[in-house]
């Protein structure tokens, strides 16, 4: 008996050791370092509540927040529904499957920086490929990034072209493990094709949506590389989300303790998606 | 004669009555409604349009940031642009891989991506074998905090892991990448509930032959694993290689830059041309892992979107 745990133990001290240092010490790091005025130089000091406070008057705080929450509303209604349609659509499809699957996760694998800078010529308010096929078909030049009311739909884009591949399968696998037989009774029944869709597909395919509903909040909840590689934040703190802010906080502050506390206000917000996403994954065992 | 012609078209017309369209799940669309004459025309409209549209969305970008790396700089700005290149240059390649000093840079993040993945599987298999094959005592809590790590989103605690990173002195180390690498609580996940399915008489069969646990994993579960391996060493490869954030924090000496880092650092310097260049170079590993680990991906996807 010992000697199994013993063997066990054995087998396991590596793993233990990388989640300790790297996972779950961290997490309790972030506690200790939101209480904390450390630049990593000099030693930490205790500051209390003193780097909320800081993070909170920050003149971006609130519009971090803000456009994090319509980033994330805008990518849900881009990156969430639209993979869902399109994926209804290529499974009632019987050629060129292996084609469109392959072309729509081919985005998926290029590394984000490749599809953060190829966007970034596309969007070139000058010769950028979006104006010119804008003028193609007579309509005014737009200023993508350099706008206000435009960068962050821009960020959308270039987000959704790049994550929207893999939602798009793991959907056609979820319609793909629905039993032939309840549309073959709906269609007995009487019903449409619509009402297909609304009483066997979407019921069908509950759990695998919701999950992914969480997972995707939770995923671009932390968008970073779109802001910090196409406006840094800009024009006018229009694209700043939390993300950044805490790097900005960090490594353009130096101010690590206030960077954490911002991190501590970000894991808070995103536990109650991750609390469903628990009670969600649960249901979905046997 | 009328009669009879009208008889051989109507018989042409019989000829070339449509081949039914193969059904091989039934879907929303019932097979019926699909070989109908309105059904199988929206059908073959339906998938040129989504055809059509699919190669605009997803492959005329990279054709554009192709070619658009074969152009010169004069022509890459011209205001109607080019479809084809005039004069496709071949040397702007060589000429982005020197300034980004790409060879480096590749061999860098080729370094980090299998230094993550030999290191990943080395401590995730053993980790997931002592879960699930020697079931130590509180191996239920242990697996339970390592999933517990897959609900903290990774930004939240990229500065205290930063912070840390630091403390151990791990900068411009590449330990400080493959460390937090390994800890992942998902490929330990994959793996316990696939080691959880080898039949327990193939190990005791093995331990009654005098195998040791060690033996019985590289002999027995490894080699029936294979699946699994396969699935989990190609995302944990993928995943380091494509990784931005924290690469950018940690490897920060330029000598020692993974290749996104590097591009993100010199981009603004160069001009256009070599910017896709050193894009191109950039995405070219990726997408040929694509071309061969196909079924692989596709099925880690659906191993990973059902988690139960």
């Amino acid at each position: 008996m010992v000697r199994r745990n013993l063997t066990a133990y054995g087998f396991l001290c590596a793993a233990l050791f990388c989640f300790t240092v790297f996972a779950w010490y961290p997490m309790v790091r972030e506690f200790i370092l939101s209480f904390q005025k450390t630049d990593l130089i000099n030693p930490p000091t205790w500051v209390g509540l003193d780097n909320f406070k800081a993070a909170v008057q920050d003149p971006a705080f609130g519009e971090a927040w803000l456009n994090t929450v319509e980033f994330t509303v805008l990518a849900l209604l881009c990156g969430y529904a639209v993979p869902f349609v399109v994926a209804l659509v290529l499974n009632e499809l019987r050629h060129a499957r292996a084609y469109l699957r392959f072309v729509v996760y081919l985005p998926v694998m290029l590394p984000p920086i490749v599809a953060v800078l190829l966007f970034q010529w596309f969007y070139d308010p000058g010769p950028g490929l979006f104006n010119q096929i804008l003028g193609f078909f007579h309509l005014p030049p737009l200023a993508w990034l350099d706008s206000s009311s435009t960068a962050l739909i821009s960020l959308v884009l270039v987000s959704t072209w790049m994550n929207m591949g893999s939602a798009t399968l793991i959907y056609l696998a979820a319609l793909q493990n629905i039993p032939p037989e309840l549309y073959e009774a709906a269609e007995l029944d009487g019903a449409g094709i619509l009402k297909r869709v609304r009483h066997v597909t979407i019921p069908q395919t509950r759990l695998i949506l919701l999950l992914m509903l969480m997972l995707q909040i939770v995923a671009t909840m932390q968008v970073f590389i779109e802001p910090y590689m196409l406006t840094g934040g800009g024009p006018e703190n229009a694209t700043v989300s939390v993300a950044y802010l805490m790097y900005q906080f960090a490594f353009s502050q130096m101010n690590y303790g206030q960077a954490g506390a911002l991190g501590m206000l970000l894991m808070l917000a995103l536990l109650v998606f991750a609390a469903v996403q628990l009670r969600t994954t649960r249901e979905d065992k046997p | 004669m009328i009669a009879i012609g009208a008889d051989v078209a109507a018989r042409r017309r019989r000829k070339r009555a449509p081949k039914p369209i193969h059904v091989q799940f039934r879907t929303i669309v019932s097979p019926h409604q699909l070989n109908s004459r309105w059904g199988r025309r929206i059908y073959w409209l339906v998938l040129v349009a989504v055809v059509v549209l699919f190669t605009l969305a997803f492959v005329f970008p990279l054709y554009w940031m192709i070619t658009g790396a074969m152009k010169t700089p004069e022509e890459i700005a011209e205001m109607p642009p080019t479809l084809f290149p005039e004069d496709p240059a071949f040397g702007n390649f060589f000429e982005a891989w020197e300034l980004f000093d790409i060879g480096t840079l590749l061999a860098n993040t080729a370094y980090y991506s299998l230094g993550a993945w030999l290191f990943c599987m080395a401590v995730d298999v053993t980790a997931a074998y002592a879960l699930s094959k020697l079931r130590p005592m509180f191996g239920n809590v242990i697996l339970g905090a390592m999933l517990a790590t897959l609900m903290i989103p990774p930004m939240v605690i990229l500065i205290p892991l930063y912070v840390t990173i630091v403390d151990l002195g791990l900068l411009n180390n590449p330990w400080g990448l493959w460390f937090p690498a390994a800890a992942n609580g998902f490929n330990i996940f994959l793996l316990k509930r696939f080691f959880d399915s080898i039949p327990r008489e193939l190990i005791e069969a093995a331990q009654i032959d005098g195998a040791g646990p060690l033996r019985v994993l590289w002999s027995v579960v490894l080699p029936v694993s294979r699946p699994i391996l396969g699935v989990v060493s190609i995302f944990t490869i993928v995943t380091a290689f494509k990784d931005f954030v924290l690469p950018l924090l940690v490897m920060t000496d330029s000598e020692k830059m993974t290749i996104s880092v590097g591009l993100s650092q010199t981009a603004g310097a160069v001009t256009q041309n070599q910017v896709m260049g050193g894009l191109v170079i950039a995405g070219i590993p990726m997408i040929i892992v694509f071309f061969v680990f196909q079924r692989h991906i596709m099925a880690g996807l659906t191993a990973g979107s059902i988690k139960g």
